[in-house]
């Protein structure tokens, strides 16, 4: 089935299986920051936006992002950067696998929450899983974010 | 002390963000998956649905008729040699008991079939359609009734263990031992008080995020060309030569970004699967893990069960120290014989030298999931039970467990019997207990404090230590050369998993020969180019190869020299060199390092590099104080982790944000393993907790708060004083953890996970 969506502000049309999954149609398509870590819709790795909004990656299907417009974390390369450096500060990557799901879910938030407090930061991102940093160093990059932000604004 | 021998320090001991970063937290193609050629076979597992049992008939024709498969293996197509999966030195201590695929299935999620094509479709069209005829064999699921069962686990003739471990396949026996120091049973006969308990902990899973994962593909010389998530290459390499039966130098293998470890990937579990394949067909294969996969055929913790004894006189002064330990292998004996050995040697040596210690050990086979090397490795059980026996004596005694610490705890310059007999140059556990009371506000809040609203705060106590590499074994090599320029590539045989040592090693490297970390690149892992290192494992990473980077860049630095002063025509005695430049110190005449690395590019005879290997006769443990305050609802026995402080004492801290978050990062394991955590059979030996809804880790709301701060001592032994981080962090959780459910609620759990209901179903007993 031929499905054309928008994938990081560009065109794109691909031939895909009726139960073909958005996450693995993306790692093809160049994609390869979304990653796969549980298959059940509990790990948070294969975070994109769909429309602007956090979505689960490997349980949509690729079929019905038809005129949708998808974005990566290769879409928002500059901003990933930018909020990775303060992750890095904190050598709260660590092993990194998580880090692109993390990562455009925390771009959502920004988007998404006026100066969130703490609680509300661990609800909104608590469907990311990380085994390595027990979550402490992330929280402590975001804050430091979140604070850079506010001061850039002015 | 330390302060003063450390405050000099320029790169080492001050924060470095990872060399690495940038890619890591842009998503960049790093990892195995991401590497993998477009046109690898896909490679699947038909897995035994049955805990035990013996195939009878396999036929492979209609799933090798599907499209597009290009080959459906069994056991018949496998060598007969057998051999290990554990990453270890060899001769390893872990018994040889595996085949690629075996005849014998010995779990439910064994091997049985490997099939391989060109689409996850056709593969999986296949595996349906191979049909296996399996006569079922009563499985041995109890671990306690497995030493001496007449059915055996391995009952092949072929079944060999190389080192004397007091492995017995006729038995079910994959390790035995016992040690000790004077008359135990007769000291604790004399003792006032004789705490004398059974502690229960589960297997667990690593749950790295990236899940097995390697391919393979042959190059120009008709090698075997292994690319794949390990933690242990070099091991890799000599594991699959046994395994396919083919020489060592036919084979390479090559270690991108890993998306974490924890040991798991000490294991060679997904490995030989495409290995074969390739050497089969000549073509690219690849094997991704399932998470589901990852749960039920991986490489968790053993599960082990403990009988303590712990006797002590009136004043509290702990005299006497008995452990048991029954260790589960499961189905095959990966790190079966050498996990069960930190059980005690982690745990008894906290206290010092008693009068009198025993410690006995039985490992066995059964008919579940093999079990393999999980942070912290066999130290984290036998820490939860004497700690919490300690925790009990303490109780017995009617004293503060902190101070009943206090009395007893290893200190500085003291012998550890039970550790080899090794004396502690470095040990600041004693500042650790004294910070970590200040830091939750122990004397405060000891023992609990009722909140009013239906809810106690409890607090509790424990201590850790582990070792920095093993003693007389672990080898590490660094080999460093001078380029162009003058810039230096450092090569490293250890494993960054996402642990960050390749930024370490980076600092330290940077710290010696003077420059700026970015004058030196980082070479990951390739067998064929890299300097043997055994891997990262056993805390080994920074303290062994560490000290081989120290090693490398003095010879380095001396070389630097001598060719400076050749260079300038003097003698070496007569330069100095100080990271940018060799300079004659009697004329100030200098050769920069730039000039130097490209000079030695043209007329030159003689590299400009050097390489030194460290291994060690002794293993400096690091020591920490872990506190756990715990909130229990009264009503419901639901426990909330309110706070949690460490202090650590590794030694010199070599890179302060990535040790912390190491520090952070196995408590949250710790605390997963202490409250969530649990792999579940039922009777048929085959587990439920097979994927992310069924086993919990630990989210960010269920955490608490974890705060870390260093005490450290100096181990002349180590890299700039340092020892390990990346095991010791895990074990202070479920000990901890029980405490403060005890003092909060008078309830002792000696089973983990400590979930609502066991709590819950004590406070009802109290009653």
């Amino acid at each position: 089935m031929e499905v054309q969506f928008v994938l990081n502000k560009k065109q794109v049309k691909v031939d895909v299986g009726p139960d073909a999954v958005l996450l693995n149609v993306l790692r093809e398509l160049g994609c390869k920051s979304v990653k796969c870590g549980c298959e059940t819709t509990n790990c948070g790795l294969c975070t994109v936006w769909i429309d602007g909004k956090s979505r689960l990656s490997c349980s949509v299907l690729a079929v019905s992002v038809g005129g949708h417009e998808i974005t990566t974390l290769e879409g928002v390369e500059e901003e990933a950067a930018e909020f990775g450096r303060f992750l890095a500060e904190e050598g709260a990557e660590q092993c990194g696998f998580c880090s692109p799901g993390f990562i455009m879910n925390v771009l959502a938030m920004v988007r998404e929450l006026e100066d969130p407090g703490i609680e509300e930061i661990k609800e909104y991102l608590a469907g990311n899983l990380c085994r390595c940093t027990g979550y402490m160093g992330q929280m402590r990059a975001i804050e430091k974010y979140l604070a850079y932000r506010k001061e850039a604004r002015g | 002390m330390s302060m003063e021998r450390t405050e000099k320090l320029r790169v080492v001991n001050h924060p470095a963000a990872k060399v690495d970063a940038e890619a890591l937290v842009t998503g960049r193609a790093v990892y195995t998956n991401d590497l993998a050629p477009a046109d690898c076979l896909i490679v699947k597992i038909v897995r035994s649905p049955h805990a035990h049992a013996l195939i009878k008939e396999i036929d492979t024709s209609r799933a090798e008729a599907v499209p597009g498969i290009e080959c459906v293996l069994t056991y018949k197509d496998c060598p007969q040699k057998r051999f290990t999966l554990a990453g270890q030195t060899y001769p390893e201590p872990s018994p040889y008991d595996r085949l690629i695929l075996d005849q014998r299935v010995r779990f439910v999620g064994d091997a049985a079939a490997i099939v391989a094509g060109t689409s996850e479709e056709a593969v999986k069209k296949a595996m349906k359609l191979v049909k296996i005829k399996y006569e079922v064999l009563e499985p041995v699921l109890d671990f306690r009734k497995a030493k001496d069962n007449p059915i055996l686990v391995h009952p092949e003739d072929n079944w060999r263990s190389l080192c004397s471990v007091g492995a017995d396949n006729n038995r079910n026996l994959c390790a035995h031992d016992v040690c000790g120091a004077g008359d135990v049973d007769a000291v604790l006969k004399s003792c006032d008080y004789v705490v004398d308990r059974v502690y229960h902990t589960k297997a667990n899973q690593q749950t790295m995020m990236e899940t097995f994962r390697t391919y393979t593909y042959l190059d120009a010389y008709g090698r075997l060309n292994v690319v794949s998530s390990t933690q242990v290459p070099f091991h890799v390499r000599r594991i699959l030569g046994h395994a396919l039966d083919i020489p060592k130098h036919k084979i390479r293998v090559i270690k991108p970004r890993i998306g974490g470890g924890f040991g798991a990937k000490q294991t060679s579990v997904s490995e030989v699967y495409p290995a074969f394949v390739t050497w089969k067909t000549g073509k690219p294969a690849k094997i991704i893990y399932t998470r589901e996969e990852a749960m039920t055929a991986s490489s968790p913790r053993h599960e082990m069960e403990m009988h303590v004894r712990v006797g002590a006189d009136k004043e509290g002064k702990i005299r006497a120290i008995d452990l048991h330990t029954l260790s589960n292998t499961g189905a095959y004996g990966e790190h079966g014989p050498t996990t069960v050995g930190l059980s005690g040697h982690k745990s008894i040596p906290l206290y010092g030298s008693p009068e009198a210690f025993r410690f006995e050990y039985d490992v066995v086979y059964t008919n579940v999931m093999s079990a393999g090397a999980y942070r912290g490795y066999g130290a984290t059980q036998g820490i939860f039970a004497v700690e919490s026996a300690v925790n009990e004596l303490a109780q017995t005694l009617g004293m503060d467990p902190t101070v009943l610490r206090e009395k007893n705890m290893v200190r500085e310059g003291m012998v550890m019997p039970a550790y080899y007999g090794e004396t502690t140059k470095s040990c600041a556990l004693d500042r650790c207990m004294a910070r970590a009371k200040e830091m939750i506000g122990w004397d405060e809040k000891y023992p609990c404090r009722d909140m009013g609203n239906g809810k106690v705060r409890g607090v509790g106590v424990a201590m850790a230590m582990q070792g920095s590499g093993i003693s007389h074994v672990d080898t590490g090599t660094a080999a460093i050369k001078v380029n162009d320029d003058g810039y230096y590539s450092l090569m490293i045989g250890a494993t960054d998993m996402g642990t960050g040592c390749d930024t370490i090693l980076t600092q330290m490297a940077a710290e010696c020969l003077d420059c700026d970390m970015s004058d030196i690149l980082v070479h990951g892992v390739d067998t064929d180019v890299s300097p043997y290192d055994c891997g990262s494992y056993a805390s080994s990473t920074t303290y062994v190869t560490g000290m081989a980077v120290v090693k490398t860049c003095e010879t380095l630095r001396k070389k630097i020299c001598e060719r400076g002063a050749e260079y300038l025509g003097c003698s070496a005695e007569d330069v100095e060199f100080d990271g940018q430049k060799v300079t004659n110190l009697k004329t100030g005449e200098s050769i920069t390092r730039k000039e130097l690395g490209n000079k030695v590019m043209s007329f030159n005879n003689e590299p400009l590099s050097a390489s030194e290997a460290f291994s060690s006769p002794t293993s400096p443990p690091p020591f920490m104080v872990g506190m756990a305050e715990v909130e229990i609802d009264k009503e419901t026995g639901v426990p909330e982790l309110i706070d949690y402080v460490a202090v650590v004492d590794c030694g010199t801290v070599v890179n302060p944000s990535l040790a912390r978050v190491q520090v952070e990062g196995g408590i949250a394991q710790g605390i997963g393993m202490a409250l969530y955590e649990d792999i579940v059979y039922n009777k048929k030996g085959k587990t439920y907790s097979n994927s992310f809804m069924q086993y919990k880790i630990p989210s960010r709301l269920d955490v608490g708060t974890i705060r870390v701060e260093f005490e450290s001592s100096y181990e002349p032994t180590g890299p700039f004083g340092a020892k390990s981080i990346g095991e010791i962090v895990i074990n202070t959780p479920s000990p901890a953890i029980s405490n403060a459910i005890q003092n909060a609620v008078g309830v002792i759990i000696r089973e983990l996970p400590m979930t609502a209901e066991k709590i819950y179903r004590g406070m009802q007993e109290e009653r």
